[in-house]
């Protein structure tokens, strides 16, 4: 798993059946500093993340497993909502 | 799962029996504001997508649990066309 943003959203009409009523954000994974790493992408929420929130994202093919026995094609889901986090150096993040 | 522009069709005779009468097309990862950036990959359509238009792509062993594609050698798939994207920050 990996911290990132929520930093959007994404509207989709036209979409696999299997997504029907579950949202789509746009995340931007981060470090440690909170800095960005790597490139955004669109994740499956579900654990009501908004817009601004750290939280952190599984990939591969278990992002469809909160939604189980639904198959939902998706490859990165949304999981967990960070409240605080500390690293090494014992400071503390929100 | 990516941002991606459909740029091309790809046509293949020759190809595993489990893609016959599958559409193959050609996609181009985008930045949110449509921006391209990165590679260019095969995707199978599952959901009617066509060139100009910015689609949801879903890779690895999730591809195969779109519709249709169950127990198909993909590991690539276009699984909604993207109407707006918010980018609130």
């Amino acid at each position: 798993m990996q911290m990132a943003r929520v930093i959007g959203d994404v509207v989709a009409t036209c979409k696999d059946p299997a997504f029907e009523g579950i949202k789509l954000m746009l995340v931007q994974p981060i470090g440690a500093d909170g800095k960005d790493v790597g490139r955004l992408l669109v994740a499956v929420d579900s654990v009501g993340a908004g817009v601004g929130e750290t939280v952190f994202f599984v990939r591969g093919r278990e992002a469809s497993y909160p939604f189980h026995p639904a198959e939902v094609p998706t490859d990165a889901g949304i999981v967990g909502i960070v409240d605080q986090y500390t690293v090494a150096d014992l400071t503390t993040r929100s | 799962m990516l941002l991606a522009r459909i740029v091309g069709t790809v046509v293949a005779t020759t190809k595993d029996p489990r893609l016959v009468s599958s559409k193959l097309l050609l996609a181009r990862a985008v930045d949110p504001k449509g921006k391209a950036e990165g590679n260019y990959l095969v995707a199978i359509d599952t959901v009617d997508a066509g060139v100009g238009e910015t689609v949801l792509i879903v890779s690895g062993s999730s591809a195969r649990m779109a519709t249709g594609l169950k127990d198909t050698p993909v590991d690539a798939a276009i699984v909604g066309i993207v109407d707006q994207v918010d980018v609130s920050e």
